[in-house]
């Protein structure tokens, strides 16, 4: 019988814990417990035969750590064939009646995935692919992912399962104490993830016992609409008199779990400290009880590493801001692949309150798919909030889905043919809600009747790709009702027929409906109200605009969204403090004077006052020349702050401050006279080595060679030799700074500086980090060691001068 | 695949004090900090109080001594500094600590806006590493002290001459990926950052 099919009308049981029973017989600590399928398989035998006598439906192979990162392919062939064969000896050997199946057991791989740790997200899809091509070659019926606790590692371990066989998944993860990921993920979060990826049956195991998981698994199940699975500890282990003991009972472990299979869990096992006796407890007891149907919840959600977004109870905004149409500063950001830029653009609109960020990269003259595939990787890295991956080019849409980590909002498809068939089978594959507009080869219509049936024509075709109705958010489209006074009525209209004919949720691009009117914040602001009222799902908006903030704090408060106007409360009390604030470049009256014949600009950086400090450069600048700001107030300060760092005056959390007291004048110079301020210096090349991840020193450096004039190229952390080399040329770029925090990435700091001066015999090399000092450094081959960030700036105004004299810069090219 | 010679233990609150985060931020000894430094500082606190969760993993160990070295319990090693540091002892206490990844993200995401936060938030985690670790000694110092016994000072791998290549005997040991959420990259970088493993000795008092 096939498993799927068993499993409609029948609970499955799985198997219990297998380390805690090596221990007993032997396994050693460190030791690798697959190694056992080929050096003791009789012991493995017999723990499986157990289980399967104890009534267990599946058995979890004695694969978890069986990947390329702890065995060579010949052992990995050879440890889980054998795991394989001794699993069906297992089932030849038991007297148990019951179906029976086998699981390739996939554990997490200790390692963590970039940017924190240093395992890159396609070389984890990698590993979990070996291990299941080669179990599937084997002949295993199912994988069984375990034990995750990482969102990013579990959708790696997933896609590789889903990319390398057609066989049954479930993925179980590893939840804390917290009812949270070790990484941050909650339940809501990863039933998003996993069931937009297309998980079989979802579930959580290990870590702690039955009745401390109860929480969580009660959140799988009211979530989602897959069968739920629930593998938990023999509560927690305790040494007692030398022997390892947990503190549930096989009694108490299978009345807990058996509790929480009336409420809805169809596939039950144990993990760490649970034995044959626990599970024949579990199996007793649950087999008199007649499984609950598994329900459609149909919800519309995405995700991020942490958290979920549901749509159908308050409106969700989504943030317009990071795209470059129209906005001439975000298009030379990303000309300059300034990643800086983007990150802030999010955040701050993160701090305005949206819940998803779109994100749009397309310009004419770059490589879209990169930047977006590099955009969605820092972003992501550093909010909770879900992406709104928003691109016209399927290829990149593919990349940044792949590497989203989460389930995304996909933005967007239409009722033409060609970008249905580009669309929909990624948000099949990858999970993700798809905003659908409602045009096609005809163009938008006018009326609200034709647009609903170009959605039930787009939600058929998503259904033929095996979507529902819960993957799609129709935007009507708001059209401008300058040039035609029935459009806001009929998007107003289409929002509701969609809404009520196809159940479906909507979205809107609020701010067109105003183009070519005066005010066009109040007419926004208004739409929005009104399209609120018929019931729209989400809005992609401005989250600066004040119009549509107050419209939307005041609709949540008017519709019961709001308990206690709580929420309104707070942004009425927040409009009005800002309104009380002073502007922020008055100077402040701080307990220190300014020292004698100290300018207010000159004492604001030295202060490290950064919103003083451009306040006062802008104030300057009405009477003084930009340059003569530069030379005779910003420039002076940041040398008598460097000076007193290098005669340890000032310390360096105050230099920092100071430099970014100073980079927020040079800012409000760039902004006031944008000719003015610009790098003016030679280019330096930055990096962290390949194999270092930690940058703080790095980006301290960045920070001070900018604010002295210097056109930084900041390559990151873990970056190989090639790369350096590749840019410095690119830019010709007569230094290069690297750094390195460890003695082991010192060989690698060492093999960054052959190859320069081998191919680019022009540039020069400084190196700092925590592990160098200047005997290490030459010994290496570097031209310069610098001790911190100050020694950096003058290394490289140093390099820079002998540069010149040797007339080895750039104009040489 | 739990094992229970490897226990774990939680800290949900974790109070490095401001002079400790303000030296490992780069203040000299005995400075006073200015008011825009404390204000700073201030805000990074408060950042960074969600972000804290300290997690302790360890085991006891019988310690020997061999031949050109000792006998760990997990691990050989030659080093004469760590022989140093366990003389008397006849078991050791091996320990990894973390404060977890959401102070990593936090540190990422702020270093964005500000150098001078990510700096105090970076020590801030230094700080609350080196606390969660003493917090954890202290106590079972006073544990051993009941029959007894001692705990000497904490020695990590790096120190001395004491191997860094130790780690990847010790990760596998203690198994800190699934107890602790802790990793080791291939460079043996530890992911979190703000992370500690060390032994500690154990010996008779006096």
């Amino acid at each position: 019988m096939h498993l799927l099919h068993y499993l409609k009308d029948h609970l499955l049981l799985l198997d219990g814990g297998l380390g805690t029973l090596l221990q007993e017989r032997g396994l050693l600590p460190g030791e690798l417990p697959e190694e056992w399928n080929l050096s003791h398989p009789e012991c493995i035998r017999e723990i499986h035969t157990a289980y399967f006598d104890a009534g267990s439906n599946v058995v979890n192979l004695n694969t978890f750590g069986a990947n390329r990162l702890k065995y060579t392919p010949e052992q990995l062939d050879a440890v889980i064939g054998a795991a394989v064969r001794i699993g069906r000896e297992a089932i030849a050997a038991s007297r148990g009646e019951q179906p029976k199946w086998l699981a390739l057991d996939i554990g997490p791989t200790g390692r963590m995935l970039k940017p924190f740790g240093d395992l890159d997200f396609e070389d984890a899809v990698s590993i979990f692919a070996e291990t299941v091509r080669i179990g599937v070659r084997h002949g295993v019926d199912l994988i069984l992912i375990e034990t995750m606790n990482d969102s990013y590692e579990t959708k790696a371990a997933l896609l590789a399962a889903k990319e390398n066989s057609d066989l049954p998944v479930f993925v179980s993860n590893a939840y804390g104490e917290d009812g949270k990921l070790m990484t941050g993920a909650t339940p809501a979060a990863m039933v998003a993830l996993l069931e937009g990826m297309g998980a079989d049956a979802i579930g959580v195991n290990c870590s702690q016992g039955p009745a401390a998981l109860a929480g969580v698994v009660e959140e799988y199940l009211r979530l989602s609409s897959l069968p739920v699975l629930f593998k938990p500890n023999a509560g927690l282990p305790r040494t007692v008199d030398g022997k390892t003991v947990f503190d549930v009972s096989p009694e108490d472990f299978s009345g807990e779990v058996t509790r929480l299979i009336e409420r809805g869990v169809r596939i039950a096992g144990g993990c760490c400290g649970t034995t044959p006796t626990y599970l024949s407890a579990l199996s007793k007891r649950a087999s008199a009880r007649s499984p609950l149907p598994v329900t459609e919840k149909h919800r519309t959600a995405v995700s991020s590493y942490a958290r979920a977004v549901t749509f159908g109870d308050t409106p969700i905004l989504i943030g317009e801001r990071i795209n470059p149409t129209g906005k001439k500063r975000f298009q030379e950001a990303l000309r300059r692949a300034d990643m800086d830029y983007i990150l802030r653009e999010g955040l701050s609109q993160e701090e305005k309150g949206v819940h998803v960020l779109d994100v749009n990269v397309g310009l004419p003259d770059i490589a879209e798919k990169e930047m977006l595939c590099r955009a969605v990787t820092e972003l992501q890295a550093v909010t909770s909030l879900p992406l709104q991956i928003d691109t016209a080019d399927p290829e990149a849409m593919e990349a940044a889905l792949r590497l989203y980590n989460g389930k995304a909002m996909i933005n967007s498809v239409n009722g033409k043919r060609e970008s249905m068939e580009a669309v929909f089978p990624l948000a099949k594959k990858y999970g993700g809600v798809v905003v659908a507009l409602t045009l096609d080869e005809n163009g938008i219509p006018a009326r609200a009747e034709e647009r609903l049936s170009i959605a039930r024509r787009i939600l058929a075709c998503a259904e033929e790709y095996g979507l529902s109705k819960e993957d799609l958010l129709f935007d009507p489209l708001a059209l401008t009702v300058s040039t035609d006074p029935t459009a806001a009525r009929e998007t107003l209209r289409a929002v509701e027929l969609i809404r009520l004919e196809l159940g479906c949720h909507t979205s809107l691009g609020v701010s067109n409906v105003s183009f070519g009117l005066p005010a066009r914040d109040l007419i926004n602001g208004t739409f929005f109200a009104m399209a609120l009222e018929r019931g729209l799902s989400a809005a992609i908006l401005n989250p600066y605009s004040e119009e549509m903030q107050k419209t939307y704090a005041a609709f949540c408060a008017l519709s019961g969204l709001d308990a206690n106007c709580a929420s309104y409360i707070a942004f009425a009390s927040s409009r009005q403090a800002s309104t009380a604030v002073a502007p922020a470049r008055a100077p402040a009256a701080g307990p220190d004077l300014a020292e004698e014949g100290e300018s207010s600009l000159r004492r604001a950086i030295r202060k490290g006052l950064r919103e003083q400090a451009a306040g006062l450069t802008a104030e300057l600048l009405q009477s003084v020349p930009p340059l003569a700001v530069i030379e005779q107030e910003i420039i002076p300060a940041l040398d008598a702050v460097g000076v007193g760092f290098e005669q340890k005056t000032v310390y360096l959390p105050q230099l920092l401050m100071s430099a970014e007291a100073a980079k927020g004048a040079f800012e409000a110079v760039k902004a006031a006279m944008p000719d003015v301020g610009g790098a003016t210096r030679a280019p330096i090349v930055l990096a962290t080595v390949k194999g270092d991840i930690h940058d703080i020193g790095k980006n301290i450096v960045k920070l001070l060679l900018e604010n002295y004039g210097f056109a930084v190229t900041d390559l990151g952390r873990d970056v190989p030799p090639e790369r350096i080399l590749e840019e410095t040329l690119r830019q010709n770029a007569p230094i290069v700074g690297l750094s390195a925090l460890m003695t082991t990435t010192v060989p690698a700091m060492e093999e960054t500086v052959k190859l320069l001066h081998e191919k680019a015999p022009h540039c020069r090399v400084m190196v700092g980090g925590a592990v160098l000092n200047p005997d290490y450094a030459k010994a290496i081959g570097a031209d310069r060691y610098a001790k911190d960030a100050m020694e950096a700036v003058r290394c490289a105004e140093e390099l820079e001068r002998v540069c010149h004299t040797t007339s080895c810069a750039t104009e040489n090219s | 695949m739990m094992d229970a010679r490897v226990e774990v233990r939680t800290y949900g609150e974790i109070f490095p004090t401001r002079a400790e985060i303000l030296r490992y931020a780069g203040l000299g000894r005995g400075k006073e900090a200015d008011a825009q430094t404390q204000a700073l500082l201030d805000k990074a606190l408060s950042l960074s109080r969600g972000a804290l969760c300290g997690r302790v993993c360890f085991s006891y160990l019988p310690l020997s001594r061999k031949e050109g070295g000792l006998d760990l319990g997990f691990a050989l090693t030659d080093s004469t500094d760590l022989a140093r540091a366990l003389d008397g002892c006849d078991r050791i206490l091996l320990l990894a600590a973390t404060v977890g990844v959401e102070l990593d993200r936090l540190i990422l995401r702020e270093s964005r806006k500000s150098m001078a936060m990510g700096l105090l938030l970076g020590a801030i985690g230094t700080a609350a590493v080196e606390d969660v670790c003493d917090r954890f000694c202290q106590e079972t110092g006073e544990a051993l002290a009941l029959t007894g016994l001692c705990l000497s000072p904490r020695f990590s791998p790096g120190y001395g001459d004491l191997p860094l290549a130790l780690q990847r005997e010790i990760f596998a040991y203690l198994d800190c990926p699934r107890r602790i959420g802790l990793t080791l990259g291939e460079s043996l970088l530890m992911t979190p950052a703000k992370s500690v493993t060390a032994i500690a000795g154990i010996r008779a008092t006096n």
